[in-house]
């Protein structure tokens, strides 16, 4: 264990694990994607995670928390016995290698686990999640409610004896009694809360902010405790937006799940598509031709444009300046319009396929960008003016939510809201995919981190977007938009009508979808809001067996508590409008 | 008293409501040519009617009553901010004395108290609620209007000095050389503040607050009487426009064309510029617009009065 609090230059994080655990690993696993599996037994877990935290410095970060239902795979070759698997999925900012998902195995009857609040800050929704969703138990967990789902539901979702639609329910009838119940169950009590009632010298007021309120972005609940205008504690509850999307993952087939992805951060259009394709396309080993690659790359780049621009006229909106917004949401309107003219869609073009892209560009789309790319930045730099210039905006912003490097890492932020601290990192420079490695572009990185800095952070990211879609335009290559391979979707038909196998293998793959082969692999890409991540088993049939969405605005939304105590009513509104979060992003 | 006088006092609250009603519409038409989109154009020419229709559906709304609200103070409310404001035009002198009673010998105390018992309309609109917002807004409305008052009336001291009368008519006469806009430049920044923040508009809207406080005191009001704060609010806007013009540009003086179209222009401008501030500027936190007021405002003014004494003292000793 000593060792482990040297840091080892010359060993990989799964290296100096392995090498240092008491009871050495029950076994290592290795997945599609190339991440190792480290699986220990829960004993090992704090300890191992403890050491770890202390050692590996301010740069491991908890991307991921999560939990699979192993009870229905079959394909479990190597694996240890277990009912439930944790996952703990553990990435260092610094070295691309550094990154590990460990696995501990648990029982079919009441699966319990250490809590690991104290050691990563952001574990606490991520285990209320797993709580809420597998029913494992977190010993010492500070507040273990059910958090996606209502209190007063029964069962476990995304267990695989929970019903996955209505219609696999008896009608469903509200009678007096379970309705009282669930009146009751609404009732607010501080103390549940963990808020008290009153200090020694005054009453505070709650204020229930939400969940249906104009600065909210969406249905998002925050239960203040106020003492005056000034706030002495904030509690964020979520949920309202819950449809199970991990759990469609499992119904649905590989094909057919692509337009879920698209509603899941509804601003940011193709590039949720982005992280499943690739995840499935690593599980098929599925090579994407270099058109397709920078076609998408485009096309995310777009949408981030559209969805800051989005988050810079709502902030200014947040603050009171009204006319911004509907300046922004006109530029929005272009990029709209470029998207329907290559996908046909505006906001959710569900428009990547497995294998590649749907459609080769329509005829005349270098115009309509370079027309764009020339209007923008002219109007992008008014909007300097306009608002980021402004003094009474200033002096709304600055210095109002900051937080350090070392607590975004702790807190699991990603995205502008980590750049704005002043740490230059960007997964599209840290880990390139698709052809990011071919392309130039800065990070844009603030100082303080507060919401002043986050916006600044932002505003340059559409500047730096537009650098990446200029590029994409000019060096376009030639080629097919497809890969020729026979699990892409939908699958090739040139030579269907000439032998009888393609056209069974047609027949199939269109009504049943792809069988993709078993294994795991995650793909992760810079979202507009930060790090989304898909990981994706597949136990060798046309759906799913589990998928993670792993999304920014979850963990970004925890820190709530941590940057409002002490601030009035109207900071915190800047600071939410500042965080850049999708409800439909939180609570998937 | 004529029948002239009487038709006035019926005439000119009718005209009033009817100009706030219509500066609805004006306001959101100019936002939406300011916002880059059209705003109101369907209801006849240009969307004029659009204010008849919204009118209309506000009139026949259910006038409910929250049943945790303070009946009879909760109804009393927007009364009290409709009845200030409209009092207050009865000093204003239009043209071709066309006022009501605008040769009041203390006009200008006349329209600060007034407007003083206005914030009563908020302050007693956001207790009587019983509802946290609007209990929030009522708070955050008390301090920012009262200590704007103070302001406001130690701007205008500038004014009445150099004109030496509290008669808005010999306040008009006495800028028949010169606008006091010119002479009394700071006070007339510093009013113009405090009116904003009277009115509560953009950017001192903090009792209304769309993004802190979802309607800030008028939360859980509907129908008409949500109509009569909103009719006030407008009435406010028309209000210290005229004030402006009557007190620092000169009233319905002007070369060339007839009075009552100069004092049209100079109020439709003014309010023109309330429209344009509302589209332009972002919200202050509600501790910042405390600060600017006692920090700057108030030494601001302090310093207008003594300036202007000064001068004045000097003139006349010379």
């Amino acid at each position: 264990m000593t060792t482990l609090l040297s840091p080892a230059r010359e060993q990989s994080l799964p290296e100096r694990i392995s090498k240092h655990l008491p009871n050495g690993l029950l076994a290592t696993q290795t997945a599609c994607d190339g991440i190792s599996i480290l699986w220990m037994a829960a004993a090992d877990l704090r300890p191992t995670l403890a050491a770890l935290r202390t050692s590996a410095a301010a740069s491991l970060m908890l991307l991921d928390l999560t939990a699979i239902d192993e009870r229905d795979r079959t394909h479990r070759d190597g694996q240890p016995q277990a009912a439930f698997t944790v996952v703990y999925h553990l990435m260092s900012l610094n070295t691309r290698s550094d990154e590990v998902r460990i696995k501990v195995p648990l029982g079919a009857t009441a699966p319990t686990l250490p809590s690991i609040c104290d050691l990563w800050p952001n574990a606490n929704w991520y285990e209320r999640e797993v709580w809420d969703l597998f029913g494992i138990h977190f010993q010492d967990h500070p507040c273990l409610r059910r958090i996606l789902t209502p209190p007063t539901w029964t069962g476990h979702p995304l267990r695989k004896d929970h019903h996955a639609r209505a219609t696999e329910m008896p009608p469903y009838s509200l009678t007096e009694e379970h309705e009282a119940q669930e009146q009751d169950a609404l009732r607010f009590d501080p103390s549940a809360w963990g808020m008290r009632r009153h200090s020694d010298h005054s009453d505070f007021m709650f204020l229930n902010l939400g969940p249906n309120h104009p600065s909210v972005h969406g249905v998002f609940r925050i239960v203040l405790q106020l003492e005056g205008e000034r706030i002495v504690d904030a509690v964020p509850d979520i949920g309202f937006h819950h449809r199970g999307a991990e759990k469609m993952g499992e119904r649905q087939s590989w094909h057919t799940y692509i337009p879920y992805t698209d509603r899941v951060d509804y601003l940011g259009g193709v590039m949720n598509n982005f992280p499943y394709v690739m995840a499935v396309e690593t599980l098929a080993g599925i090579t994407v031709p270099p058109r397709a690659q920078m076609i998408r790359v485009m096309l995310a780049e777009l949408f981030r444009i559209a969805s800051h621009l989005v988050f810079y006229g709502t902030m200014a909106q947040d603050v009171g300046q009204l006319s911004p917004v509907f300046y922004m949401f006109t530029d929005r309107e272009r990029v709209f319009g470029i998207i329907e003219a290559i996908c046909g869609f505006r906001m959710h073009p569900a428009w990547f396929r497995i294998g590649g892209v749907a459609m080769d560009l329509p005829n005349g789309w270098e115009g309509l960008i370079r027309a764009f790319l020339h209007d923008l930045p002219l109007r992008l730099d008014e909007y300097d003016a306009m608002v980021m210039r402004n003094p009474i905006f200033r002096a709304r912003t600055k210095g109002i939510g900051a937080y350090t490097t070392t607590e975004a890492v702790e807190w699991g932020v990603t995205g502008p809201g980590l750049r704005a601290t002043g740490r230059e990192w960007d997964y599209r420079k840290h880990a390139p995919y698709a052809c990011y490695d071919q392309l130039e572009f800065d990070i844009p990185t603030g100082t303080n981190g507060d919401c002043y800095d986050r916006i600044a952070v932002h505003v340059e990211e559409i500047r730096q977007s537009l650098r990446i879609i200029r590029q994409c335009v000019d060096n376009m290559p030639a080629g097919p938009v497809k890969a020729d391979h026979p699990l892409t979707t939908p699958p090739p038909k040139a030579r269907t009508m000439h032998d009888i196998e393609t056209l069974i293998h047609h027949f199939l793959s269109v009504s049943w979808g792809p069988v993709i082969p078993p294994g795991e692999a995650r793909a992760s890409i810079e979202a507009t809001k930060g790090v989304n991540t898909y990981t994706l088993i597949s136990d060798g049939g046309t759906a799913s067996y589990r998928t993670r969405i792993r999304t920014p605005s979850f963990a970004h939304l925890q820190m709530i508590p941590l940057l409002s105590r002490g601030i009035m009513v109207a900071d915190l509104i800047a600071i939410l409008g500042s965080i850049d979060f999708v409800m439909a992003d939180v609570d998937r | 008293m004529t029948y002239s006088a009487l038709l006035t006092i019926i005439l000119t609250p009718l005209v009033l409501l009817g100009l706030a009603t219509v500066l609805t519409w004006v306001e959101r038409r100019l936002l939406g040519l300011w916002q880059d989109r059209y705003g109101p154009n369907r209801v006849g020419p240009g969307g004029m009617f659009q204010a008849v229709a919204d009118g209309t559906k506000i009139l026949f709304k259910q006038d409910w009553i929250p049943p945790f609200a303070d009946r009879g103070v909760f109804v009393l409310a927007p009364a009290i901010g409709m009845m200030t404001v409209l009092l207050s035009f009865a000093v204003i002198p239009l043209p071709m004395h066309a006022g009501i009673a605008s040769d009041m010998n203390v006009g200008l105390l006349f329209i600060l108290g007034m407007m003083g018992l206005g914030v009563y309309a908020v302050v007693l609109a956001g207790w009587s609620s019983n509802s946290k917002f609007a209990l929030l807004g009522g708070m955050r409305a008390a301090a920012q209007m009262i200590s704007y008052e103070v302001f406001m009336g130690l701007s205008l001291m500038g004014v009445v000095m150099m004109a030496g009368s509290f008669s808005l008519q010999d306040i008009v006469a006495a800028q028949a050389g010169l606008w006091f806009i010119i002479p009394q430049c700071l006070g007339f920044g510093v009013f113009m503040l405090a009116g904003i923040a009277e009115t509560h508009r953009l950017p001192f809207d903090l009792p209304e607050g769309e993004n802190e406080l979802g309607a800030g005191f008028h939360t859980e009001y509907s129908g008409m009487k949500f109509g009569m704060f909103f009719i006030a609010e407008y009435a406010g806007i028309i209000l210290v426009s005229s004030l402006v013009t009557t007190l620092y540009l000169g009233g319905w003086r002007g070369p060339l064309l007839p009075p009552a179209v100069w004092f049209l222009l100079k109020t439709g401008g003014m309010v023109a510029f309330f429209i344009l501030l509302r589209a332009s500027l972002p919200r202050p936190r509600y501790d910042q617009l405390m600060a600017l007021g006692w920090k700057v405002l108030l030494p601001l003014s302090l310093l207008n009065v003594m300036a202007t004494g000064t001068i004045l003292m000097l003139r006349a000793s010379l």
